[in-house]
Parts: C-alpha cells; structure tokens; sequence
C-alpha cells in the first residue's frame, strides 16, 4: 500500500480545513453566521471528500496488501524517544475510516435539516469537523501518542458537542459528568503507555505488535488492563458508563454520530489494534469478556424501563457496545470489528430516526404554542407519542428496519454480527475458564432475547397504537394535524442507513452456513480482509453445533419480538409497564432506578472525594501550600524590592555595575 | 572568486543598505512617511527571503575572509530580518496612532538592520566591530527618537552613555587580543600560541562587550530604561533583531576564535548567566509596567540562551538559533499587542492594572497575547518550549545540571508575571475602566496572527528547522 498511502494526510487533513473554515469564517464575519446551509454543506463536503479518497483506498487495497506508513514529521523528540506524526494504513484503520466518514458524511447532512432552527449552526458544524479530524488521528495513528491525541480530542468534541446548548444547566452539566469520567480512563490509558514505553523504549504499534515476547504475561495483564480501563471509559463500560445515557443532552445528530457509531467504539478498536498483545494473558481476556457481558445485560435490563426514546437507545447503545466487548474477550476481533459496523448502520438510523420524531413533537409543541396554548410536554417522552406510523411514514418503515437488524433477525445487518459474536462467546467456552465463558455466553443469550423484546416495545410505542398525546393532555386535541415527516434531506439520509442496515450483515456471512450446501466456503469477507491485522481465537465448532447455535439466536429474537408484541401490541405501555412492575416488584424498581449507579457513585465517591476536599485538602492548600508559596513570594518580593533600589534611573550607578562586572569577568580569567 | 559572486554573499546587506538610503532620498522630497513604510517592508520582505534562501546555499567566506557566508551566518541573518520585516511591518500603525510618523524611523531601523547584518556575516573583529557600531549608533537615534517625549530622550542619552563606555571596553579587548595574536581574523585568533596576561585581558574585555550588548546581569541596567521609554514598536526590534545579532556573532567569536579556551569561559558564562536569570527573573516579578515587565522578561531570556553558551556545544548552539527564533517571533508578537493597548486613548496602558478586561473586549488580540505569553513560559504546544527544551537538554548533555536547575526554577517563577498580565485581561473584569478599544488595522492585526501560527507551528513541527540547524558545521563546533 505504499503507493496509496500518502492519500492519507489527505484524508485527516480535509475535515481540519472544515473546521477552520466554518470556524473563522463564523467568528469572523457576522453574516456567515446566517448562512446556516452553507456552513452545513462546507462540513458534509470536508467528511464526504476524505470518504471518497477511503473508497478509492479500499478499491485498491486487497485483503493480503501489506500495511504501509506515512511520517509527516517528528513530532517530539526527547532524548531515546522520538514520536512522528505518522499514520498507518492498513486493513483495520481504512475499515475504520470509512465507517467514520461514511456514517459521518451521511449524519453531518442529515445535521443541515435537523440543526435549520438553530441560531449559529456553524459553530455546530466546525466542532463535527474537529471531531472527525481527531477520530481519525484516533484511527489511522500508527503510534499510541498520536491515537491519545486524537483519543483525548473526540473526549473534547464530546463535550463541547453534549453541552452545545450550553445555556441549559443540565446540559452543560451533562457535558462535565461525560468528560470526568473519560478522564477518569484517560489516565489509565495515560499510564499504560508509559509503562509500554517503559518496557520497549517506544510507543508505535509496530514496534509493541513485533515486540509482544518482550513483555511478561503480568506486564500485558496489567497494561492490559489499564488499556481496558481506559476503553471502558470511552466505549462506556462498567464501571464508567453512567455517562453516556447524560451524553444524549447533547443535539441528536452528535448523539448518532459520537455516542453510537463512531467514538464509544474506540474502545473496541484500540482493544483489537493490539489483539496479538492482549490475546497473551487469558485472564486479560476473561475479563473484557465478563465486563462486556454484565454491561450488555445490566445496561439492556434498563434500557426495558426507559420512556424517554434516546434513552432507551442510548442503553441499547451501551449493551451492544458490551456485546463487542464480549467479542473481543472471546478472542473474536473480527466479530468485534463487524458488529462496530452493523452497529454504526443501525444505531446511527434509529438515533436520526429518534432525531426524526423529536423533530415533529417540537413541532407540535410549538403550533400549540402558536395557538395559544400554554402546553409543555416532553418531546422525547414515547407517553406522549404512539401511532406516529400514519404521520411519519419514512421515519416509521426506516425506523422499523434498523429495529429489525438490531433485534437479530436474519439476514438484516444485525443478525449476523451478533450472531457471531453468540457463537465465538460459545466456542470460548470450549477452552480456558471454559465454565465461565459458557455463562458468559447463556447471559448473553438472554441480553439478547432483551434487546429484541425493548427494541419492539419502543417501536410499538412510538409508531403503534394511537397518538396519546391528546388523551393525556387535554388542551392539545387535535394536534395530530401537525404531525409531519421529515424533509426530504433527513428521511434520505435515513433511507440510506436502512438500506445498509439491510445489506451490511453480508460483507460476514459465516463460512459454514455456505459450506453447508457446498462442502468448503470461504465468504466471510471481513473476515478475510482482517485476516493480516487481527489475531482471532481459532473456531472449534462443528457444523450443526454452529447450526444449531444459529437457530437458537433467530429464536431467541424472535420471542422477544414476540412478547413485544403480546405485551404492547395494543397497550399504553405506561399501563403495561405499571402491571409488570406489580408483578416483578423489587426487580423492576432495580432497573427503573438504573440500579442506582448514580447514586452509588455520588455517595461513595463524588461527595466523600468533595468532602475531603473541602476539609482536608482545602484546610491543607490554604494553611501550608498558599503558606509557603506565600513565603516564597514575599521573599522574591522583597528580593526584588531590595535589588531595585540599585536600579535608580542614574547614569552613574549603571557604570558602577558594569565596573564590578568587568572586575568578576577579569579576576575569573585572569587569576 | 570573481567580485560579482563575492557581492552575492553580502546580498542582504546591500538591499538593506540601498533601502536605508532610498528611504532618507524618499523622506528629503516628500511629506508622506507611508512611501518610506512601504520601501522598507518591501525591501525588509526581500531581505528575509534573500537570507532565507541562503540557508540553503554554500558556506564560506569572501572579501579577503573578512565576511562569513552561510550557516550560522545565514541564519543569522535570517533572524535579523525577521525582527526588523516583523517590527517595522507594526511601526507605522503604531506612530500614526501616537501622531509621531516620521520617515526617519525607517531610514534609522534599515542602518541599524545594515549593521546587524555585518555583525552576523563578520569573520573578523574589525568587520565585527564595524557591524556593533552602525547598529549601536543606529539604536541609540532610534531611541531618541521622539524628541518631544522626555523618557525616550533620557533613555537615549543613558544608552548612548553607558553604550559609548561598553563599547571602550569592546575595543580594548579587540586590541589587547590583536596584540596577543598578530591578528584580528577569528581563526587567527584561535592559533595564538602563547596566552599571556594580555590575551586572557582581551578574552575577558571582549565577553564584557558582548554581555553589554546582550544585557546580561550586570550590564543590563540601561535596558528597562530603554525599552521602556522607546516607542514600543521599536522595542520589539531592539530587543529581537539586535539581541539576535548579539548573540549570533557571540557564537561566531566564541566558536572560531576561542574555541580551546572554552573551559574558561564557559565558566564565566555560566555564573553571568545564573546573576541573568536570577536578577533577570525576580525584577520582572515587581514590576507593573507591561513595557517594563517584557524588558526584564527579555533579560531573563538573555540568561536561558547564556546556558547554551556554558554548555558550548553544537547541539547547543543550533538549540540557542533555535531559541532566538522562537524568541524574536514572540517577543515582537508580545511588544505589538501591547503597542496596539498603548495607542488607545484614556487611560495608559502600559500599566498592568489598565489591562483589567481588556481580553474580550478584541477578543483576537486577547487570544494573540495568550499564545505570546505562553510560549514565553515555555509551555507547549508552542516554539518557546522546544527553544527552552533544547537549550536545557543541550546544558544536561554537558553536565551543567545545576544550571539547568537554576533555569527550570528562573522559568517555573517566571510564570508569575507573566500569567498576571492574563489573569488582568480576563479575570478581573469588574475593575477594568470603561474604555472602548479601537480595532486595529487589518495588516496590523495579520503582522500579529503570522507571529502567533509560527509560533505555534514551530511548537509543534521543529523537527525540519532543528535538522538543518544541527547541519550547519561553520562555526567550528
């Protein structure tokens, strides 16, 4: 790939002038600021760009070229240690990359419609341009310093994005929890590639990837760890995901983009950059999998309570990102790297779907308003919505594909990605700590059959039924007729994301599904083009034990849908939901109290760390830090004071001062 | 070599010369100084480029070896014209607003400039002596300036003063060394054989001259005085382009002509350069005049580079070229926005407590002088640390630990003051008077935003300039 790579610079390079151009030219000149649809469309052009140059990559790059790196220049040179700015393509990063810009391009025209009623849209779009410039350093980095530039630049996009309305207080709040937390991985990410240096005198992939029989199986579970952390953080993982479902303050589209498709699966590629390092400690990897497989089911066992829309798809959110994680502590990377991508096409439809049906309550929200009536109801609240299906029909039919692909019905995206992963948590289960993966596998089964059965009880509820807005508040009767879809440049965008949440599934079929009916197959795709970076665990299964695995997921999804239905089919799912929690009692108030995490952490950590800080620290910093820093100051003052009286502004006390220096110049040398 | 080739490697010393006396033909027939501004940009403009470029010619020497050409030499020159293309590119907005335009100004910065690049090209003490002294005299006018304005003639007579009895020494030690040796040509001068009494006398009284020129404790004093009471603009170009030239033939004269004595004066230095940066340092701390502050912040810079001295090494000495760089780009940057405070009417703004909310007010010149000051500090992403890094690394390399340690403590104090100028023009709001600002001019402003994105790119990218700095191999190293 040698003869490709210098695109590379190119591609991170577009969305950066995107930045500064919407930027300055929005600071600069008033009037831009108006412009809102050609600050959207200069965005879409610098991701749509850098996504045409990854296709012509991937047309010219075949599963088997070798990975080839770009040095723009030495970044930092101190000493032994030197780090470029360099970039590294190989099959993962351009994967990477075309999910990033692909998705990314799709979503910032998407924004042009969704963001129209907004003040100064150009700020909104220079930071999506920052974003996808930092992501991608994320990705294409060839080195660990660079990948925690771009790692600790989307953590500020990020914020800057959750709390883009920052006037609102719990928004801007919500952005400060989001970026304490990653923080909190940061710095565990921080300390592992100092130990890495510390072990192999440096930080580029090729040098930790060829140099794996230099570390100890203790020095890869504790880096590995640490790097486990700090993916936790980002890709928002017990114990740091209490951030993301807050993430969703921020504007619909940043929460399509940064908190489903693109940054929260970082983790997951950092973890499958390194696969030949982590895959050296089984216990490493025991645990991304225990992680991966409690935060799929803890996450996916709230997600059943929410009614607020985004929030149940930001949960949805975090229980698939567990999914990948129990991929990659099966040793199933390539598993890992594709539900990432089914993952992007479905999530990122359903998130603009969600952004869709908002659209059209705030709407509605606001012609009451226009009428006169003092109406104030949640726009995300699915109490408020039902029957949305007659008014929003493209929102509808796309939104019920992406449930489909992600409730794991064949052969739409979702199926065959979470399939795999069911299969190799499985076939984990066959070798070390085999007992404990085969639970891992059957929790994973249930999270599954979950996230068929919250995923149609959201849909049911949004689109079915009928509209219970009126019902609940009586002043808007009739408000129906202001329900409409979306603009054209919004449900095309949705359109395309079904059509790949229908297609994308294929780039993997599972190879023993064709050889059943030919004898050998070689389909598997992704697969075949990850083959040269990632390192998987070999498959074991047989045939028909993978048959009969298959079977048992379409299953699985199928009575969740099924109960879906039983339950809400007809239903309020406000009166449904109050018969469950009588009937499960203690175990539903867990859930709906999202197992008061929140408060846990609040009581345990944050207020004990601020009371400490209050009576210790504070005591502590005023009386002895500010003390001596105090003295120390009063002394250089003084100092100073003294030295200045020698400054007296006379001719003749300058020359006194040069003599004396001439005296210590001569007497140094001479004697 | 053929005399047309051996113009060649003087080029930049003759567009400047030519410019400095078109500009005084210029001022003699018409009233408008802004043909003269112009001329010397243009010329200024050309001089860069011509001294850039010839970073990446030969090396060598010409005029019966009297003049060095490339290299260290170059870069030097290079230095040179970016403080002056730099400073002068800000003069004109600055004295039309302060309502003292006068076209003398360009003609006496082109001299000074003419000077300073004989200094940095001069491969012989005579030349080298020629060049101090076209710039001096130059400065001193300079300074003096504005008649009407008592500061800047008292300060003008100080350094003329103190400037005339430096120079005593300077010439002496010239003399003594030209005894000692039978020379005044550098190479000469590291040959002698017998070292005396009077060579050690000449070593010593030519560090004097030079610790004058580049203000070093405690030869330093005229500087506040000076820079305070010169129009600010011209500040920025005394204390960038004629500290670099300082510094820049210091290297030539150590490197080629004392290179093995270094032993003992790199002795001498390294105590001169701990009273720079201690006394350079703590006077900048007391201080509540900005214009002031940067003056002792200019000496205390003098007292990092001098580290680089001690250590006398190659890689230190591309690390103080390095430095000086990145010290011309943000101290002309720091010097033009306070200059762009001082010309607003009301109140004086070179006082640190008139800043008070200045920072939103134009909200680009607040962000300008953020990145100036920061990299002043030495904090990255910015061409000051990697100056600061440098010099250090290079000072550790040699052994100099404590020094080191002096310097990472003189630095870690210099925060104080100057944070506190950004502290005034974002956080104390409340007690800012109120005082509209005017904008500045458009070149104004863009003179300001290139200083800043070098400034930043060299802090981020060094890599290429560093290279080609540690390539030079003329000075002797």
């Amino acid at each position: 790939m040698d003869t490709y790579v210098h695109l590379v610079p190119w591609i991170i390079a577009i969305p950066l002038v995107g930045f500064f151009v919407n930027g300055l030219l929005g600071l600069a000149f008033r009037s831009y600021r108006d412009m809102k649809t050609v600050s959207g469309i200069i965005a879409t052009l610098a991701v749509a760009v850098p996504f045409l140059l990854a296709v012509y990559l991937f047309l010219m790059m075949q599963g088997d070229s070798e990975s080839a790196s770009i040095s723009l220049f030495t970044w930092i040179q101190a000493g032994d240690f030197t780090t470029d700015i360099g970039y590294r393509l190989d099959q993962l990063s351009l994967l990477m990359t075309l999910v990033v810009t692909g998705v990314g391009a799709l979503i910032h025209f998407y924004a042009i419609g969704y963001m129209a009623g907004d003040e100064s849209p150009w700020k909104f779009f220079a930071f999506m341009n920052l974003f996808i410039f930092a992501m991608l350093n994320l990705v294409l980095a060839d080195n660990m310093l660079l990948l925690f530039l771009g790692w600790e630049g989307v953590g500020l996009c990020s914020y800057l994005l959750i709390g883009y309305w920052y006037t609102d207080m719990a928004k801007s709040d919500a952005a400060k929890k989001a970026f304490l937390y990653n923080r909190v991985g940061d710095f565990a990410f921080l300390i592992a590639m100092l130990l890495i240096f510390q072990t192999i005198g440096s930080l580029s992939f090729d040098a930790i990837l060829n140099g794996t029989e230099l570390f100890t199986t203790d020095q890869v579970f504790i880096i590995g760890l640490l790097i486990l952390i700090g993916a936790t953080g980002k890709s928002a993982q017990i114990p740091l995901f209490v951030w993301l479902p807050d993430a969703m303050a921020g504007p619909t589209p940043v929460s399509a983009l940064i908190h489903a498709a693109t940054m929260v699966t970082s983790g997951v590629y950092v973890i499958s950059r390194l696969s030949s390092f982590v895959m050296m400690s089984p216990e490493l990897m025991l645990l991304i999998a225990v992680i991966g497989a409690f935060t799929a089911f803890i996450a996916a066992t709230i997600a059943l309570t929410r009614y607020d829309i985004k929030a149940v798809l930001a949960y949805s959110t975090v229980s698939q990102l567990g999914f990948m994680f129990l991929a990659l502590g099966s040793g199933a990377y390539v598993a890992a790297m594709f539900h990432v991508v089914t993952h992007a096409f479905f999530k990122a439809c359903l998130f603009l779907g969600s952004g869709s049906v908002i659209h059209a309550m705030h709407h509605v929200e606001h012609k009451l308003h226009e009428e006169g009536k003092d109406v104030h109801f949640d726009p995300q609240d699915m109490r408020f919505m039902g029957g949305l299906r007659k008014y929003l029909p493209s929102t509808y039919m796309t939104f019920l594909i992406a449930t489909i692909a992600i409730a794991g019905i064949p052969p739409l995206a979702g199926f065959f990605s979470k399939d795999e992963i069911l299969v190799m948590a499985f076939n984990a289960g066959l070798g070390e700590y085999g007992a404990i993966y085969f639970g891992l596998w059957a929790l994973a089964l249930i999270t599954a059959f979950m996230t068929a059965f919250y995923m149609f009880r959201l849909t049911l509820g949004t689109f079915h039924g009928s509209f219970r807005l009126p019902e609940k508040i009586t002043e808007a009767a009739g408000s129906e007729k202001y329900l409409h879809d979306s603009p054209f440049t919004m449900t095309s965008v949705l359109w395309v994301l079904a059509a790949l949440s229908i297609v994308g599934g294929f780039i993997g079929i599972p190879n023993f599904v064709v050889a059943t009916f030919t004898g050998t197959a070689d389909v598997n795709l992704l697969s075949n083009w990850l083959d040269r970076v990632t390192m998987d665990a070999e498959l074991v299964l047989s045939k028909p034990v993978e048959w009969m695995l298959l079977f048992g997921s379409v299953l699985v999804a199928l009575s969740g849908i099924y109960v879906a239905f039983l339950l809400y089919g007809e239903n309020d799912p406000e009166t449904q939901d109050n018969r469950i929690a009588a009937r499960f009692g203690a175990l539903y108030q867990v859930w709906n109290e999202k197992y008061r995490l929140d408060e846990i952490y609040e009581g345990f950590i944050v207020h004990p760390t601020v009371r400490f800080s209050d009576r210790v620290l504070a005591v502590f910093d005023i009386k002895f830090i500010d003390g001596f820093v105090n003295f120390v100051a009063s002394v250089v003052r003084f100092t100073g004071s003294v030295v200045r009286y020698f400054q007296t502004g006379v001719v003749q006390t300058y020359a006194v001062a040069i003599v004396l220096g001439v005296i210590i110049v001569i007497s140094m040398l001479l004697f | 070599m053929e005399s047309a080739n051996e113009l060649l490697t003087i080029l930049p010393v003759i567009i400047i010369g030519t410019a400095g006396l078109l500009v005084m033909m210029v001022d003699a027939f018409t009233e408008n100084s802004r043909t003269a501004y112009w001329i010397t940009v243009l010329f200024s403009a050309i001089g860069l480029a011509v001294s850039v470029n010839s970073l990446f010619g030969p090396t060598g020497t010409s005029f019966y070896n009297m003049i060095a050409y490339g290299g260290t030499a170059a870069f030097g020159a290079v230095l040179v014209m970016t403080g002056t293309l730099f400073s002068v590119m800000l003069t004109r907005e600055y004295l039309e607003k302060t309502g003292r335009h006068i076209a003398e100004v360009y003609s006496m910065m082109l001299f000074a400039t003419f000077g300073m690049l004989v200094l940095v090209q001069s491969n012989n003490l005579v030349t080298l002596f020629l060049g101090i002294e076209t710039m001096s005299i130059s400065l001193y006018v300079l300074a003096g300036l504005v008649k009407d304005e008592k500061k800047g003639v008292e300060a003008a007579l100080k350094y003329f003063l103190l400037g005339a009895f430096s120079t005593g020494f300077l010439l002496y030690g010239i003399a003594l060394l030209y005894g000692a040796s039978g020379s005044t040509f550098l190479v000469d001068i590291a040959a002698t054989d017998e070292k005396g009494l009077i060579y050690w006398a000449g070593v010593a009284l030519l560090l004097v001259g030079f610790f004058f020129k580049v203000s070093a404790v405690p030869f330093h004093m005229w500087t506040p005085d000076v820079y305070q009471g010169a129009p600010t603009t011209i500040t920025a170009f005394m204390a960038t382009a004629s500290k670099a030239a300082g510094f820049v033939a210091f290297i030539l004269v150590l490197s080629r002509a004392l290179p093995d004595v270094r032993a003992e004066w790199s002795d001498v230095i390294w105590l001169f350069a701990i009273f720079t940066m201690v006394i350079g340092n703590i006077l900048a701390l007391v201080q509540d005049n900005v214009k002031r502050m940067l003056a002792y912040s200019s000496i205390a810079h003098a007292g990092y580079v001098l580290i680089g001295f001690a250590a006398a090494t190659g890689a230190a000495y591309s690390a103080i070229l390095f430095y000086l760089f990145a010290y011309t780009l943000m101290n002309v940057g720091a010097f033009g926005i306070v200059a762009y405070y001082e010309w607003n009417k009301g109140l004086d703004f070179t006082e640190i407590k008139n800043y008070a909310g200045l920072g939103y007010q134009q909200p680009l010149m607040g962000v300008l002088m953020s990145v100036f000051l920061f990299s002043m500090v030495g904090i990255p992403p910015f061409a000051g640390f990697i100056g600061k890094y440098r010099v250090f690394a290079a000072a550790i390399d040699e052994g100099l630990i404590s020094l080191v340690i002096v310097g990472v403590l003189a630095s870690a104090a210099s925060v104080y003051y100057y944070i506190r100028v950004l502290v005034y023009l974002y956080m104390k709001e409340d007690e800012g008077a109120q005082v509209t600002l005017v904008k500045p001019g458009m070149l104004y402003s863009v003179t300001l935003v290139i200083l800043a994105v070098l400034t930043l790119y060299f802090g981020i990218n060094p890599g290429s300039l560093t290279d080609l700095l540690l390539s030079f191999k003329d000075a002797a190293y």
